[in-house]
């Protein structure tokens, strides 16, 4: 254990295990929507999020881009990959719910059930991507070049960072609005609540489980730009780690809850860079999963506890 | 009653009937005996599919290329090659070298492809004295058991960890070398031998793991390490992503790989970051390879053959020679193979007793990567 | 299609169930015969659907037992998920510990042997006897069970799948990276089997043929599989049902739910530590990379495919799950994106499996009964 090296730079470390956990946290969401509505894990989400990830990759490749262009088209082409990896996820998430969950809920199949169909998406949605794209790492340009802006003590805190801890924010505290505020999150949180009982209050069930799915494909589909913009690669089969790691941070926050997905996600991330730093990068997910064994056994609905319908309307 | 007769009279027919037929037996296609004067079967194995499989595919299609020309030129020697997939597992590979042992027909193995699964079939192989010739497993250990069936012709993780050191102190007189590796046997193992080959420049190391894709944590030790250069022992998936985020940290220290980023992917998974990284391989450039192999490969597959696509060429060869000398027995094949004297396209080959390439044989190169390709840069002098 | 799948499983089921004793017992007696003669496969006809028929194929008796070795997996993961219903996802986990107390302790080049060697003065060819090592694993793979289960088996279902998916994890990234203990990512050769380490002088459980090794692992399959039938029809097997169906009715009833679901954990535990053992000893030779999640998940599906549940359904599903990958290799780089499209079909059309437990196939159809007009 090297905690020299962790506490020369805490600060450094800490920055780079919150903008690693910003996006494990609004891959999270989607978890944690479609789990407070419907008390199923949608497995696939990992692959709605890769999906994204290869959507804005080919909407940049087909423009051309190359590497650090100017300022102005450098936004541009994030407004747009934002557009279309949220196009992308969102359209893959629906597809996925219209096409097979909805069948199994009208047979009301036990959760093993929703979970190996969710497996069995997941291998045919990278299945499909490494046929098309190859089974090695595809790289991006780097639109934004990586410079340092702040610095404090002797954490260096990037441009990219800004963006990503930012927008992740933004993302996070406008889906809470949606859902706690607007009419369609109030029928969300009905639904989530009792859905029997909001179904005599006259709300559509399938109407609100599609715009679950939706907003959980929106959230990744950001996620997934952020990705872009940060790692530069993706992979066919790169949802998986990031699906058990988003999937671990909701069930950290307490599943079912928003802002729980927040916590949990950029607790994770902080996790991670701390144990990789004690000791090897090798062992930060056993840190990962310690921890959240731990949390479970303590606080077995995780630290915010899980409500989605409950959630302080 | 008369149904449960029927019952009873239908059993005892069911199991005369399988009495008999398992009576006369079909033979299948698993007995089939040498009967042609000259020319066989040679099996090969390897992750011909998977996620892995770009780095072997060059060398099946080397092998492929080796076969087809010597049948083309010996019309009357008749030689097969038999790809068996792994994928890479050695669980897939162990019931597929008990099938190739038990195929009289199959004469000798190129192979295997990856290290794990030539560690667990060379026992196999070798009871049943099959010679393997492997084009691409490098790790050392799997000569220094003392197995008579395995014979390489590439050279081992060793030679190529101990010539990055040379090339570390002599050719980019670095003062700290910082050590990356993906805890893979592979990455592993070339990572050990250049530790003990560097000494003193040692500045500090991080295992990575496969699939990782963020790198801060290893990003923030170089830092502090403040090393000039940076040795990374893995493959292109994990190499890609690293790279390019020591270069966006402003890490300017020179990044040495081995020959499993030898592979066009890592250049184009990498970008710009790629530029000036130096691969090693003991794989000789193409168009130092001998004969006309590299414009062959190119004219046959239209592309510049890759990682050990000159290795597969020669490990077929050295079967393709004991077909031509006549050679119809595994045994006489598994002798011819230790025997085996030649000038071959990626380098002398000669094999010494553990089965590697004669050591004094083996070159390493170094390759940079410049303007988005892999371009040879120089030998490096292992002495 | 589900209609006809179920229609003609239930039929044959109750066809079966109406005949007589003694020809139930010879129709067994035949099945299992058939069960031991089918590596030498050679009825005309059949020979077809040996996976040595194809170019290229693999060895027949090779499939057939790492057939019989998922098949024992099937049912040990069958008593976790089919039978008391809690969802495994790390199961690959205790079949790496099985492998790996064979490996650690049986094997020449492990380092806990060579340590044992040197501290206790024993010579460089001594190690553990193969016999010696199975009640190893099975302690083994029981106390990581009962470990793992302890702490978790209170969490709710869909936390105890991610909780075991880690676990499973966790002990491959363990024996990667436990260089000193497990020779980390090289592995272990010179695994031994009944006839001790490797070598070209065993007769019987030797390197070249595959064929007793099936006939061992078929035997410990039966054997098993008759065990298990007898947990299935005691009380603890009662329980299990019961706690699947309605924990809370269960323990109203006075059943402990977290005893017989520790209890559930261990022996599943135990049966995948025999299955890894088995395996290790055949390879001769593993690493950790072969452990890995995509395995677990296989295992699920085996279970899921064949109908969780049914001891007959699991195995159909484990047979079937490794056989038609490999009889048809022709289809090679397209063989997942196949498997999990047959996956999701089967999921989708008959949710209950090939062959479903009557008792399952029973609950799913009240479930969809129950499911409210619009969901």
């Amino acid at each position: 254990m090297n905690w020299n090296a962790l506490f020369e730079n805490i600060g450094q470390h800490t920055i780079d295990g919150l903008a690693k956990g910003a996006i494990f946290a609004l891959v999270a969401l989607g978890y944690t929507l479609v789990y407070g509505v419907l008390r199923l894990i949608n497995f696939a989400h990992s692959e709605v999020w890769m999906v994204g990830t290869f959507a804005i990759f080919g909407f940049w490749s087909l423009l051309g881009v190359t590497d650090n262009p100017p300022l102005g088209t450098a936004i541009m082409l994030l407004l747009g990959g934002l557009l279309v990896g949220a196009a992308a996820s969102g359209g893959t998430a629906l597809l996925v719910e219209r096409t097979a969950y909805r069948r199994l809920r009208q047979k009301n199949v036990p959760p093993l059930i929703f979970l190996i169909t969710a497996i069995a998406i997941s291998l045919v949605l990278q299945e499909i991507f490494g046929l098309w794209q190859g089974r090695l790492v595809v790289g991006m340009p780097s639109l934004i070049k990586r410079e340092t802006v702040l610095t404090i003590g002797n954490a260096e805190i990037n441009n990219i960072q800004i963006i990503i801890l930012v927008s992740a924010l933004v993302m996070m505290v406008g889906l809470d609005w949606f859902v706690n505020k607007t009419r369609n999150g109030r029928a969300i949180r009905a639904v989530a609540q009792n859905p029997d009982s909001a179904a005599l209050m006259g709300i559509n069930k399938d109407r609100v489980i599609m715009l679950v799915f939706v907003l959980g494909g929106i959230m990744a589909g950001a996620a997934a730009l952020l990705w872009d913009m940060r790692y530069q690669i993706t992979k066919f089969d790169i949802g998986f780690v990031l699906g058990l790691k988003a999937f671990t941070a909701a069930v950290l926050g307490g599943i079912g809850n928003l802002r729980g997905a927040l916590l949990g996600g950029l607790l994770l991330g902080v996790i991670e860079v701390y144990g990789a730093t004690l000791t090897q990068s090798t062992w930060e997910d056993v840190f990962a999963f310690v921890v959240l064994v731990v949390v479970l056994l303590f606080r077995p609905t995780g630290l915010l506890g899980e409500s989605l319908g409950r959630a302080r309307a | 009653m008369k149904r449960n007769y029927l019952r009873a009279l239908g059993g005892v027919a069911m199991a005369a009937a399988l009495i008999g037929a398992a009576g006369c037996q079909d033979s299948g296609s698993g007995t089939e005996t040498p009967s042609a004067q000259c020319g066989g079967t040679i099996a090969t194995f390897g992750a011909f599919t998977g996620p892995n499989a770009g780095l072997v595919i060059p060398s099946l299609q080397g092998s492929k290329l080796a076969v087809k020309q010597f049948n083309e030129a010996n019309p009357n020697c008749k030689v097969t090659l038999q790809e068996f997939d792994t994928q890479g597992d050695p669980a897939q590979a162990t019931p597929i070298a008990n099938q190739i042992a038990g195929d009289q027909k199959f004469l000798g193995v190129i192979g295997g492809a990856f290290s794990g699964e030539s560690k667990a079939t060379m026992p196999i192989y070798e009871a049943a004295s099959l010679a393997m010739v492997s084009p691409s497993a490098t790790n050392p250990e799997l000569t220094a058991v003392g197995n008579k069936a395995f014979h390489r012709v590439v050279g081992n993780d060793s030679t190529q960890g101990a010539a990055a050191s040379v090339y570390f102190k002599n050719t980019l007189k670095s003062t700290k070398v910082f050590l990356i590796d993906d805890g893979t046997t592979y990455g592993a193992g070339i990572i050990k031998e250049v530790k003990a080959g560097i000494g003193s420049l040692f500045a500090g190391e991080d295992k990575v793991q496969e699939k990782q894709t963020n790198f801060d944590a290893t990003v923030s030790k170089v830092k502090g390490s403040q090393a000039d250069a940076i040795a990374y022992g893995g493959y292109t998936n994990e190499a890609a992503p690293l790279l390019k985020q020591l270069r966006a940290a402003g890490i300017t220290a020179k990044f040495v790989g081995f020959d499993g980023l030898y592979d066009p992917g890592f250049v184009s998974g990498a970008g710009a970051a790629a530029e000036g990284a130096i691969v090693t391989c003991p794989c000789l450039p193409a168009d130092k390879a001998g004969g006309t192999f590299a414009a062959d490969f190119q004219k046959e597959y239209g592309v510049a053959p890759g990682s050990y696509g000159a290795e597969g060429f020669d490990a077929a060869t050295v079967f393709l020679e004991a077909f031509k000398a006549g050679k119809t027995a595994r045994a006489d094949i598994l002798a011819f193979v230790k025997a085996y004297d030649k000038q071959g396209v990626s380098k002398y080959i000669k094999f010494d007793t553990t089965g590697d390439v004669d050591k004094t044989k083996v070159v390493i190169w170094a390759y940079e990567v410049k303007g988005g390709a892999i371009v040879a840069q120089s030998e490096i002098a292992l002495s | 299609m589900s209609q006809g799948i179920r229609g003609v499983t239930g039929a044959i089921g109750d066809r079966w169930r109406s005949l007589p004793g003694w020809q139930r017992f010879v129709a067994y007696a035949a099945g299992v015969a058939f069960l031991y003669y089918l590596p030498l496969l050679g009825i005309p006809g059949l020979t077809w659907f040996r996976t040595d028929y194809i170019e290229g194929g693999n060895s027949w008796a090779g499939v057939l037992f790492l057939c019989a070795v998922y098949v024992l997996i099937a049912i040990g993961l069958n008593v976790v998920i089919g039978l008391a219903g809690l969802l495994d996802l790390g199961y690959v986990g205790f079949y790496a510990i099985g492998a790996y107390s064979v490996a650690l302790f049986g094997s020449t080049q492990s380092p806990v042997v060579q340590w044992i060697q040197q501290e206790f003065g024993l010579g460089t060819t001594w190690a553990v006897a193969w016999a010696a090592c199975i009640p190893i694993a099975i302690a083994a793979a029981m106390i990581s069970g009962v470990l793992l289960g302890w702490p978790t088996l209170r969490l709710r279902g869909d936390y105890l799948a991610i909780v075991t998916l880690g676990f499973g994890e966790i002990i491959r990234i363990v024996a990667k990276n436990m260089k000193e203990v497990t020779n980390g990512a090289e592995g272990i050769g010179a695994i031994p089997g009944p006839q001790g380490a490797p070598s070209a002088d065993n007769n019987i459980f030797g390197l070249l043929d595959p064929k007793p090794w099936y006939w061992l692992a078929l035997t410990v399959v039966l054997i098993m599989v008759f065990l298990v039938r007898r947990l299935e029809n005691s009380r603890v097997g009662r329980s299990w049902l019961a706690i699947r169906e309605d924990e809370d009715a269960a323990a109203v009833m006075g059943v402990q739910g977290f005893k017989f679901k520790l209890w559930a954990f261990a022996i599943g535990a135990a049966l995948g530590g025999i299955s890894g053992l088995l395996f290790a000893s055949r390879q001769g030779f593993i690493q950790p990379a072969q452990f890995d999640a995509a395995l677990s998940i296989l295992f699920v599906a085996m279970v899921v495919v064949g109908g969780s549940g049914n001891m007959a359904g699991v195995a159909a599903g484990a047979v079937l799950l490794t056989y038609l990958p490999e009889r048809f290799r022709e289809v090679a780089e397209y063989r997942n994106l196949a498997f999990g499209v047959a996956l999701l079909l089967v999921m989708l059309f008959i949710p209950q499996g090939l062959i479903p437990s009557r008792r399952r196939a029973r609950e799913l159809k009240d479930r969809e009964k129950e499911a409210p007009a619009n969901a």
